[in-house]
């Protein structure tokens, strides 16, 4: 990576946080539960990350998709099951008839 | 295919994907939007696995998919089957999912670039991977602690020995020499195991000395981790969508962290110390419950009060969700209102395990959510209200907390329940809180005491209200 290339990435972090902050600053305490069980559905965007790792790899480097394979299995639950549990949720959350 | 073609319709898939998440997370923080905004942050993750997928390298499709499906299916499985009291616990298993995933995508990027004779690697991924290890560690392993003390499988008490915050200083600073020589010499992968080692035990370590009640602030953090874990993952694989997704993760864990801290006027570097309501104070408060009279009530006597009322404002704890006692609440409530009487809840920022936690319990037992008032929009209404019933909170309304400076709680923003013209408290015992300190209020002259199981005693007195 080259220093340009990692300025660049380092744009796109403080900017992502500056939005994060913003958009989340005023949630409402009712959705608490959901924006943290939702959000840590996005964390398992490290699932793109897991699939690059587990793509094939000039045969010395086993470990190396073995490691893939299992942060994608891992990732891949987090991903789901965080989208799935966190849908459940917000369904329950009802205004009065 | 071109590879410069695809490499930018990847690029673009990843852009759409990461605009779809800030928009979802945006409708996330609004109740009317918040379903239809995890759908669209759903469809972003969908849209950034495709677009991965047709990476040139990624050609082993069968492992790929068939892990897909295996984690698909166990994440849906787990997703539909957890009870709603469970959901702290879950929150911390799947955040610790999310760590050891980030651990394992920067460690087999490492050693591959280790291990390749052909690639030198740069000073700059060697501190990322660094980072990426050491933050993914903790994550996991602290979301695992916290999960064992959630679901009740490791004391969920603070855990402290002699010597704690010195051992891991020291644990730390190995930590740190272990980096350095990391990064300066990146193909030795014993430093890699080290760093990796320490930052797995550290995690344990941090978080064990912390109780259950401070959960909501540790919760909030770890999950913050997560997303700054993932984060750098993005800066060693030189990918934008984790860096953004990775970041407005973390930016929303802090905001909440910094939101229950305030809730409980205790500092994140007090709560991560650790051992509160501990030791001394402890002592203090089994010498003076003694000398507390307290009065009792019984269920009849009770339910006649709340019938007799026009307003009621109910204050929901961490008990109720012990004692499970949501469904029943929700009937009494019911109930109350065909007679005409009033009836809202109280909800504490800092009440139950997680942030938002009697929210989501409530729900789930039907309870509409526009009748869930915060702290602040509701504390003004006590002094007008003629029962407060306390189900299972404790220290979120011990005016020690406005009136006795030497209080451990002193100066934490609490409900004013004690306002209300009667208070009915319904609790096990005359057991302390997490704090460990006596509550003054069970004192007070507008005081009741309605002991006995939560779930049990309620049910009885809506068996009451019925027949009066």
């Amino acid at each position: 990576m080259s220093i340009e290339n990692l300025i660049v990435l380092l744009y796109v972090l403080v900017l992502a946080s500056y939005v994060g902050f913003e958009l989340i600053a005023k949630v409402p305490p009712t959705l608490h539960t959901p924006l943290m069980s939702g959000s840590n559905a996005i964390s398992g965007i490290t699932i793109v990350g897991a699939i690059i790792c587990s793509g094939p790899l000039p045969g010395e480097f086993p470990l190396s998709k073995i490691l893939g394979i299992v942060a994608l299995f891992f990732a891949t639950l987090n991903v789901v099951g965080g989208y799935v549990v966190t849908d459940r949720m917000l369904q329950m959350f009802k205004k009065k008839k | 295919m071109n590879q410069n073609f695809l490499t930018i319709i990847i690029q673009l898939a990843y852009l759409v994907a990461s605009v779809l998440f800030i928009i979802g997370i945006k409708m996330l923080g609004k109740t009317h939007t918040a379903r239809q905004g995890n759908i669209y942050s759903a469809v972003a993750m969908f849209i950034a696995v495709v677009a991965t997928l047709l990476v040139r390298d990624v050609l082993s499709y069968t492992e790929i998919f068939v892990t897909i499906l295996v984690g698909s299916a166990v994440g849906t499985y787990v997703a539909k089957k957890v009870e709603m009291t469970q959901m702290p616990e879950m929150v911390a298993l799947f955040n610790g999912f999310g760590g050891i995933s980030s651990v394992l995508v920067a460690t087999s990027e490492y050693w591959r670039m280790a291990h390749d004779a052909d690639i030198a690697m740069p000073t700059i991924i060697g501190v990322t991977v660094v980072l990426s290890v050491i933050i993914g560690a903790v994550t996991f392993t602290g979301s695992m602690v916290a999960y064992g003390k959630l679901s009740g499988k490791v004391n969920g008490n603070a855990i402290t020995f002699s010597g704690q915050h010195a051992f891991n200083a020291i644990l730390f600073l190995a930590m740190i020499v272990a980096s350095i020589f990391l990064v300066l010499d990146p193909n030795n992968d014993l430093y890699m195991i080290l760093v990796l080692a320490i930052g797995l035990l550290l995690g344990i370590l941090t978080v064990i000395p912390i109780g259950g009640a401070d959960m909501p602030v540790v919760i909030s953090l770890l999950n913050s981790y997560s997303g700054v874990a993932a984060c750098f993952t993005g800066f060693v694989l030189n990918n934008q969508v984790l860096i953004i997704a990775g970041a407005l993760v973390g930016a929303s864990g802090i905001i909440l962290t910094q939101i229950m801290c305030k809730a409980m006027n205790r500092s994140l570097v007090s709560v991560l110390l650790g051992g509160f309501g501990q030791g001394g104070s402890s002592t203090t408060a089994t010498a003076g419950a003694s000398d507390m009279q307290v009065k009792e009530v019984g269920v009849e006597e009770a339910a006649m009060i709340f019938d007799s009322a026009s307003s009621v404002i109910i204050v929901p704890g961490y008990g109720m969700a012990v004692a499970q006692a949501q469904h029943i609440v929700r009937e009494m409530t019911e109930l109350l209102e065909k007679k005409n009487i009033s009836v809202k809840f109280a909800i504490h920022p800092v009440a139950g395990r997680m942030p938002g936690h009697m929210n989501v319990l409530l729900a789930e037992a039907n309870v509409p959510y526009d009748k869930l008032i915060e702290m602040e929009n509701i504390n003004d209404e006590f002094s007008n209200t003629d029962v407060c019933l306390i189900i299972g909170a404790n220290d979120v309304v011990n005016p020690a907390a406005r009136t006795n400076p030497a209080s451990p709680i002193y100066g934490m923003p609490i409900l004013n329940a004690d306002k209300a013209r009667t208070v009915i408290i319904s609790k096990r015992s005359m057991a302390s809180g997490y704090a460990g300190i006596e509550n003054e209020l069970f004192g007070y002259p507008n005081a009741l005491m309605l002991f006995g199981d939560a779930k049990a005693t309620i049910t009885k007195m809506v068996g009451e209200l019925k027949e009066m």
